[in-house]
């Protein structure tokens, strides 16, 4: 049934662009023998690497260089690190830290980013992070998108 | 880093992603991150005046 979903998902850009089932060129075909969820977990990891899966090298690029500028540069404004939660919007800030993935872990077991903001610049940085962890999210759902051929 | 060049920068990587993700086609994809960028762009200038004037 999934099988099936797939496959006539995998086949609407091809419907869209008026080219034939049958005429998927070489990188169209081997990125459909990527596990469909494969692009999803990685780009979550590492971003920009479920494109890189799908051999979408350009745009994988683009998407990885501005998720990891945006979160360098949310540690060098002095941003915090999300450890603990103490209401709602710290939770709110976890679950976009956590969006960074392998970033964030690495990160935190690295002893990266403020434990509290304490200036203007820092709480700038605090929101860099989180960013480019929601950005990293929207990014990964994309290369799932590819994957499934709802997205071409 | 000055306040200005934090809203650019964060213009600029954001609206790189909502380009690529957003759309399909190359030419779309610029033309929507350009467009992404300049409303960020702005609007932070814009209330940025906005709240000059009102703190006045």
């Amino acid at each position: 049934m999934a099988t099936e979903e797939n496959k006539s998902a995998a086949e609407v850009p091809a419907a869209k662009s008026g080219a034939q089932p049958g005429a998927q060129s070489g990188a169209q075909a081997q990125s459909q023998m990527v596990p469909v969820y494969l692009p999803l977990i990685a780009g979550w990891m590492v971003p920009g690497a479920g494109h890189f899966l799908l051999r979408k090298w350009g745009r994988g690029a683009l998407l990885a260089g501005s998720i990891l500028a945006m979160f360098a540069l949310g540690l060098a404004m002095h941003g915090e690190l999300k450890s603990e939660v103490h209401d709602i919007l710290d939770m709110l800030g976890l679950a976009g830290d956590l969006g960074n993935g392998l970033l964030y872990l690495v990160s935190r077991l690295a002893g990266l980013g403020a434990d509290k903001v304490q200036v203007t610049v820092a709480d700038y940085g605090t929101r860099f992070i989180v960013v480019a962890g929601l950005l990293n999210v929207i990014s990964a759902v994309d290369a799932h998108n590819l994957r499934t051929g709802r997205k071409s | 880093m000055t306040h200005f060049a934090a809203v650019v920068l964060f213009a600029l990587f954001a609206s790189v992603v909502f380009g690529i993700t957003q759309r399909e086609t190359p030419r779309s994809m610029v033309r929507y991150g350009a467009y992404c960028f300049v409303l960020f762009v702005g609007s932070a200038i814009a209330l940025s005046w906005i709240m000059f004037l009102i703190a006045r």
